[in-house]
């Protein structure tokens, strides 16, 4: 109660004449919190910032912004509906082999491919929604599993079409929209996948601060109540797992066209896992713990991988035990408070 | 609202009953409320009453009989389905959604009856309709100087009362309301009580509650629960002088008052 008073002030002001709701206290809450804060511009400013200061590190980057778009698909589902899933590669993956397959044969226009790719995974997506509907975690996370694991072996299987344990060579995608070639330092795709992320990072955006998005935050804080008020909780878990799929799938297809290649290992139960890494990393529920997972997830990898090529996945491991034993907020808390005071001292 | 005039009973039961494995929580309960009407659901411990809000809403599926609501066969209908037929609840153990603050539920409850809750290319708060309504609401039910902060850090009495807020945000014709003062300390009790005197006289409640002094002022009608089955049903004046429920039910009552 201690910050009541204040809160009385703000929500309902006392004194307007009587009755009429004149206060737009609510309102501004409500809009106010999807209003764009300084650290959002930022956050975009140096990923943009990046493709000028960094001319060298491009095809890192652009690794970095694919996973943050594959994360961000999974934070959809896992930290706005409260959906876990274990077998989100299998989107990715379906992405990756469309796009690549269509540039193969002779549809070798990017964006075209984007398209087809999200669209096919979100097909399968909306398909797979259906077997997560009932049930608990666990059997979520068998479900999504295993239907990972049937892709992946379809994709081993079917290597007349896939290319199997060799994977699809020689994908060669032209320029994008007629306009921009791909080059070997990788700018063009660090441009093109940051592009298409800031484009799908807005809609979720926008998703996720609507009427639905609000309610798939209801539906994952307590399902038996957002029944309880009307809300068909199915639909809305299936429009945004389906949604999370499309998102993967642009996330795959953008890994083919940058890197020209697609093999198996991109069906792999290590891209799941690693989507979830991420986001025990970056934080789930607030849009930006894919992105800012990925960033910190790739470095870490690739900083450990330099000093110590044999023994990073040791280190990675540390640094996950101590980040969840310790908590991730209580560290950014810790890390805000130095802040705070290291800029305090300056003033 | 449109079966409104064909039948003046808002909510019937037939031969309802519910098996839990081998126990029978609710044995062939038949009952009906008329429309407008005050109707208390009183009956020891462990009777079934919860359970037979649950089947009444359809959060538990009857193992046999079935729900009529404003006449029509509602015994398959899902939860949701049967709200947006009108029908509304609280819960006995708080049903709340702990990371929303109470603005953000009730809103979310209003956009759902408007039939707005879907929609994904609207930013939360532009609608002005369902914010001011979820605003008076909230106001109404003295929830205005809370309504922006986390649910989970309300007082419990303020909790109990976003319970019944978010039941009747879904405006509903028939209003099930379980224990909505259970575990409110003495001097809270009346807020919320209050609030219960308070509903839209066209609204029709069905109200659980162990506060005998209360049920006998709210009531008009009374139906007792006893291990499932219906015991006796009446009038507030035929229940108080009935000696069989004094001995089920209101000796106990004095027990865990
Ligand atoms: N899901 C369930 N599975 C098994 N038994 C249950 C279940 N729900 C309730 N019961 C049992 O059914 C009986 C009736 O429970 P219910 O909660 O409906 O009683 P009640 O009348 O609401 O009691 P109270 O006044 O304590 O709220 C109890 O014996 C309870 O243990
Ligand atoms: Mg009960």
């Amino acid at each position: 109660m201690s910050d009541a008073s204040t809160l009385n002030g703000a929500a309902a002001p006392s004194g307007t004449p009587s009755g009429t709701p004149a206060s737009t206290a609510p309102r501004d809450f409500l809009i106010g919190k999807s209003r764009w804060k300084p650290a959002e511009f930022a956050f975009w400013a140096v990923a943009v910032g990046a493709l000028f200061a960094l001319p060298d590190r491009h095809l890192l980057l652009n690794e970095i912004a694919i996973l943050g778009l594959f994360t961000l698909s999974l934070d959809l589902i896992l930290g706005f509906a409260g959906i876990v899933s274990l077998g989100h590669a299998a989107f990715l993956g379906i992405g990756a082999y469309a796009a690549g397959l269509l540039t193969k044969h002779g549809v070798s226009e990017p964006l075209t491919g984007l398209l087809a790719a999200g669209a096919l995974a979100g097909a399968v997506g909306f398909l797979s929604s259906f077997l997560i509907l009932r049930g608990t975690d666990l059997t979520r996370l068998m479900v999504t599993l295993g239907v990972a694991l049937i892709f992946h072996e379809l994709a081993n299987r079917l290597d007349w079409i896939t290319g199997g344990a060799d994977g699809l060579l020689g994908v060669a995608p032209g320029p994008i929209a007629g306009l921009f070639e791909f080059d070997i330092f990788g700018t063009t795709a660090y441009a093109y996948s940051l592009a298409v992320l800031f484009v799908l990072f807005l809609l979720a955006r926008r998703i996720v601060h609507s009427p639905f998005g609000l309610s798939l935050r209801a539906l994952k804080d307590n399902r038996l109540r957002a029944g309880s008020l009307g809300i068909a909780s199915a639909r809305r878990i299936v429009a945004v797992y389906t949604l999370a799929a499309v998102y993967a799938g642009i996330a795959g297809a953008l890994l083919t066209q940058t890197t020209q290649f697609v093999s198996l290992e991109i069906l792999d139960f290590a891209r799941s896992a690693d989507a979830l890494l991420v986001l025990v990393i970056g934080g789930t529920g607030y849009l930006y713990g894919g992105l800012v997972g990925a960033v910190a997830f790739t470095l870490l990898k690739d900083g450990l991988s330099a000093i110590t090529p044999a023994y990073w996945l040791f280190w990675m491991g540390l640094f996950l035990v101590v980040l969840v034993l310790v908590g991730r907020d209580r560290m950014v808390e810790r890390v805000r408070g130095l802040l705070a005071r290291a800029v305090g001292r300056r003033a | 609202m449109t079966v409104a005039s064909e039948s003046s009973i808002a909510l019937e039961t037939r031969g309802l009953t519910k098996d839990f494995g081998g126990f029978r929580a609710n044995s062939d309960v038949s009952i009906a409320v008329r429309r407008g009407s005050r109707h208390a659901l009183i009956g020891p411990n462990g009777a079934g009453k919860t359970t037979f809000v649950n089947l009444l809403t359809g959060v538990l599926s009857a193992t046999a009989g079935s729900v009529l609501l404003g006449g029509e066969d509602v015994t398959r209908a899902s939860p949701q389905a049967r709200v947006r037929k009108g029908m509304a609840r609280t819960f006995q153990i708080n049903q709340l959604f702990a990371d929303l603050t109470p603005l953000e539920t009730v809103a979310l409850a209003v956009s759902e009856r408007l039939g707005t809750g879907a929609q994904w290319w609207r930013r939360l708060g532009t609608r002005s309709e369902v914010v001011d309504e979820a605003a008076e609401l909230l106001t109404r039910m003295r929830l205005g100087d809370v309504m922006t902060r986390r649910t989970a850090q309300l007082p419990y009495g303020k909790q109990r009362l976003l319970e019944m807020a978010a039941a009747l945000a879904c405006r509903p014709q028939v209003l099930l309301l379980d224990e909505p003062a259970a575990g409110v300390p003495e001097d809270e009790r009346h807020e919320i009580l209050d609030m219960v005197e308070a509903l839209p006289a066209e609204v029709t409640v069905v109200l659980i509650e162990h506060d005998m002094e209360l049920v006998f002022s709210f009531a008009d009608r009374i139906s007792v629960l006893v291990q499932g089955a219906l015991f006796t049903e009446g009038t507030v004046d035929e229940i108080a002088r009935d000696p069989r429920v004094r001995t089920v039910y209101l000796g106990e009552e004095v027990v865990h008052a």
